[in-house]
């Protein structure tokens, strides 16, 4: 039976890179959008610039999840590369769009699909002559084609085609030609709609669909960042690039020209942090960039930011691991790299934004932790939340907000009389003041170095001075605990003995895992982690469940390493659920693991009894 | 050594700069390196530059890699903040340092090893930039803190004392800044001040990446014969012209020459260097002229000491950038939030 839904199902695009079809598939899932349809698109893409296959997948779901579901109801086949691969994706019931300009034996086909052949080569070859023209238009073709058969409106495609060709007025008309062309051919053709369905809704409010790396990229202008200093890596490049953007748009004096901040690309990923550091030393708020072997190169002077104590961020968006890894795909495998980054005993603030709301807002609050701690602060995305776009709440910003500089001695109260001593625990929170380079004629001037010294930032290699200092760094580590974004936790409706954690991208699948048991009747308490290290509420959290599901993406529960290194006491309860294949994790995925942990974890209650 | 305390009090006559300060204002703390060590005799010219020229010293920033050459801001400029990096990253360091605050004035120490070897890759970058700085190389062609091995500076066939010959080829620092697009390249020997003080001088007033790479004798690990870094030889291969003060064993050797004079350096264990002062026939601002005279000299066997290679006309780092003239690190809410208004455009752009 073919699968008949409506607002609720998943469409695959399989396309060539770089073939052009990019903007068509978004143009696609905007009109869904603003038919007031929640969508989840997400891109699966190779580390290629042409030629080999690319995905682009648009989750519709009237119910507003927007985690990767897993599977595909419909997919359009565009690229004979993977055809046969695409077509053994579709759920049963499902249905198969593709060009039949070119037979295809009939044995070739799933007999439990939906086949749908549309002669779009044909098509196109008899509107146009201009090859590049027959490869571009095939693709809103397509869409038009979609549009008949989902029963979207086509005035909204319309709207959206006017809208995107707005500085280049003369491509609106072809381009709507087109698109009427497949809607017409698809309504002759094709018994349309489909059992697939977009009906109009008010489901998506005020919402805005945006990447996470645009979001943090943003929260990192609002966040008073006026240094960057980056390195190209997949898949942060877009991040250090929607700074800039946003930088030339509100950061340039019009009168002038002159930019309020500096963008630099550096040579290799050692200089871009190196420079960040070298800023922030001198009182800049500086960022950089990056994902895994980034954060490999960056080691060494991860350690000085530490024990010199200097402010820094770093946004790592991860990608599969180790070494290249798979560079287009996601993962959540860079935690540990990061939270003990470079040699000797270190450990760093990591925070664990799920979307881009919280991309934005850590963004901008990770600078205020930084200069508070004088410390790098790690803001971990990854792929899938910084690469692709999401439907997500408006930002928001309170104009009444004031940067926290930290403890930072100006001159006027070195000139008042205050003392200072660079590494003088003066409040007992370990956090001691800091002077800017050029400040005060002849007080406050400190030498800064890796090696081990006094409170006075005088070279020492005596163990006392080394050994306090290192205990004051602790201090410091506690103090952070309060100051880092708390977990989030959300109670069952009745009293829950098995616990779930997790983080980052896993939330929005996570979200949907939950809703899923609960409706079969299985309730858990969930906590998600938004930073390490971790608040008073995470060890109340642990020690309130029996036992507790960590929820990862990456291969060797990295997260739960950490929990069990606070939390040894706990570490019988744990129990890991870890998808590391390098695409999203799904709904499907974590509901399937915590119904087999749960029905294992039922039998072993009932031989107790 | 670090537990003798420098005494603090000054001569009565000890003359006023035009800032009113004297000398010691520009002093550090008491070098820790071997007595005799070429490097004591560069921060003892560097300070006497700032002095000279009278830079407020709290107004310098003094950053350095690693190495017995990266520990000497702490023998200088006391009034100043100083950072000690990591090994070879003191150009990125201090690429930061100066976009945060361009006011300020920039002063990179580094040695051989942390700039030809481990940190080629930021000098190169740090020089095609134009970062508004003096880098000063402090050149002795080996690694002295981890005990004699050579460095990438060491010349070919030039031995180690273990008696072990370099078999790579050199690199020449000054031939890579010109080519990498340093607009101030200048070579001297540490036991030259007469030379090397102005030289400094110079460095600071010039807008953009002024390199200088002092070649400086290591009295403990290469400063034996077959060493083409030893004080004797670099003053017997010195292209410079003029007549020497005399030289006592574990003293800093020093040298007085005029231009176009060549120079035979005896070193503290007898062997000799060349350095050849340029004269006043060598145009500074030809950049092919500059690199072909390196290489004429170095082929036999010298070093040309001076002013290599200046261009006047530089653009910066922050020329290039367009960054604003008011420091980025003074600037607060105001100019850098574009608040919620603007969040809300940025929000509709998104539905």
């Amino acid at each position: 039976m073919p699968i008949k839904a409506v607002n609720d199902f998943v469409l695959r695009f399989a396309n060539v890179n770089g073939s052009g079809s990019a903007s068509a598939n978004l143009t696609f899932a905007r009109a869904i959008l603003r038919m007031g349809v929640p969508i989840a698109p997400r891109n699966i893409f190779p580390s290629n610039i042409q030629g080999l296959p690319t995905w682009y997948e648009v989750r519709v779901s009237g119910a507003g999840w927007l985690g990767a579901r897993g599977g595909a109801d419909f997919v359009v086949a565009m690229n004979p590369q993977s055809f046969d691969r695409d077509m053994a994706g579709i759920e049963p019931g499902g249905y198969l769009f593709y060009d039949s300009s070119r037979h295809i034996p009939a044995s070739r086909f799933r007999d439990d699909i939906v086949v749908l052949g549309m002669p779009l080569t044909d098509i196109c070859n008899a509107q146009y002559t201009d090859p590049r023209q027959r490869q571009l238009f095939k693709n809103i073709i397509y869409v038009g084609a979609l549009a008949a058969l989902f029963d979207i409106e086509l005035s909204v495609l319309e709207t959206l085609i006017s809208e995107q060709f707005k500085s280049k007025p003369k491509l609106i008309e072809p381009n709507l030609r087109a698109l009427r062309l497949g809607h017409e051919d698809a309504r002759a053709r094709f018994d349309c709609p489909i059992g697939l369905r977009v009906a109009r809704a008010d489901a998506v409010g005020e919402r805005i669909l945006v990447e996470g790396n645009q979001a943090a990229g943003l929260g990192a202008v609002y966040g008073g960042a006026t240094v960057c200093a980056w390195y190209p890596i997949t898949p942060s490049t877009s991040l250090a690039e929607a700074y800039e953007n946003y930088a030339l748009r509100y950061r340039v004096d019009r009168a002038t020209g002159e930019k309020r901040f500096a963008f630099v690309q550096a040579e290799d990923e050692i200089a871009a942090i190196g420079m960040v550091i070298g800023a922030g030393w001198n009182g800049a708020r500086a960022f950089t960039a990056t994902s895994g072997p980034g954060i490999s190169l960056m080691q060494e002077f991860f350690g000085l930011a530490y024990f010199a104590e200097i402010p820094a961020v770093v946004f790592d968006v991860q990608r599969g691991g180790p070494s290249t890894g798979m560079p287009t795909r996601t993962q959540q495998s860079d935690l540990l790299s990061a939270a003990f980054a470079s040699h000797g005993d270190t450990k760093h603030v990591l925070l664990l934004p799920e979307g881009p709301v919280e991309c934005f807002e850590f963004g901008a609050l990770s600078f205020d932790l930084a200069e508070r701690l004088q410390t790098p602060i790690f803001v971990m995305l990854d792929l899938d939340i910084g690469m692709n776009s999401h439907l997500a709440e408006p930002f928001q910003w309170d104009d009444a907000r004031r940067y926290d500089r930290g403890k930072l001695m100006t001159a006027t109260e070195l000139e008042a009389g205050r003392d200072f001593a660079r590494y003088l625990d003066v409040d007992g929170d370990g956090v001691p003041f800091r002077t800017l380079p050029g400040g005060h004629p002849n007080k406050g001037a400190y030498f800064t170095r890796g090696t081990s010294r006094d409170k006075f930032a005088r070279y020492t290699e005596e163990a006392n001075p080394y050994v306090e200092n290192m205990e004051r760094l602790l201090r410091k580590w506690e103090t952070a605990k309060s100051l880092v974004p708390a977990a989030e936790i959300r109670n069952a409706r009745g009293a829950a003995d098995v616990g779930v954690v997790y983080y980052g991208s896993t939330g929005p699948a996570m979200d949907e895992a939950l809703a899923m048991l609960a409706a079969e009747g299985f309730e858990y308490d969930a906590m998600r982690l938004r930073a390490y290290p971790f608040g008073p509420e995470v060890a109340e959290f642990l020690a309130n469940h029996d036992r507790v599901l960590i929820v990862e993406q990456n291969r060797d529960a990295q997260m739960r390493t950490l929990l069990l290194i606070d939390f040894p006491q706990e570490a019988a309860k744990f129990v890991s659920i870890l998808n590391y294949s390098g695409s999203p994790i799904t709904a499907r995925f974590i509901a399937r693991e915590l119904r087999a942990r749960e029905g294992v974890a039922r039998r072993i209650q009932e031989a107790a009894e | 050594m670090t537990f003798i305390v420098k005494p603090k009090f000054a001569h009565p006559a000890l003359e006023a700069n035009a800032l009113g300060f004297t000398h010691r204002d520009y002093e550090g703390a008491m070098s820790t390196l071997c007595a005799g060590c070429g490097h004591d005799a560069i921060s003892a010219s560097i300070i006497h530059a700032c002095y000279e020229l009278s830079l407020p010293p709290h107004r310098i920033a003094k950053l350095s890699g690693i190495g017995c050459s990266s520990k000497t801001p702490t023998y200088m400029l006391g009034q100043s903040h100083g950072f000690n990096s990591v090994h070879g990253r003191m150009p990125s360091v201090l690429t930061g340092a100066s976009l945060a605050n361009r006011e300020l004035i920039y002063l990179g120490i580094s040695g051989d090893g942390d700039t030809a070897s481990i940190g080629l890759g930021q000098f190169a970058h740090a020089m095609r930039r134009g970062v508004d700085m003096v880098y000063i190389c402090e050149n002795n062609g080996v690694y002295g803190l981890t005990k004699g091995q050579f460095s990438a500076t060491s010349d070919a066939g030039s031995k180690s004392k273990k008696g072990v010959a370099n078999k790579d080829t050199p690199i020449d620092l000054v031939a890579l800044a010109i080519e990498l697009g340093a607009t101030f390249a200048a070579r001297s020997f540490s036991g030259d001040r007469k030379q090397l003080i102005p030289l400094v001088k110079a460095a600071f007033e010039h807008r953009g990446a002024a390199f200088i790479d002092v070649i400086s004798p290591c009295v403990t690990f290469n400063n034996h014969e077959g060493s083409t870094k030893s004080f004797d030889y670099v003053r017997e291969h010195n292209l410079a012209l003029n007549a020497l003060d005399f030289i006592s064993p574990r003293e800093q050797i020093e040298i007085d020459a005029a231009p176009g004079s060549t120079e035979l350096v005896r070193m503290h264990d007898g062997s000799t260097v060349a350095l050849k002062r340029l004269d006043d026939s060598h145009d500074i601002h030809d950049k092919p002229a500059a690199l072909a005279t390196l290489q004429r000299h170095h082929s036999d066997g010298q070093f040309i000491t001076g002013l290599v290679y200046l261009d006047p006309e530089t653009v910066t780092l922050h020329d290039r950038l367009g960054v604003a003239a008011r420091p980025l690190n003074a600037m607060g809410e105001a100019e850098l939030c574009p608040g919620s208004k603007a969040l809300e455009s940025i929000n509709a752009a998104l539905r």
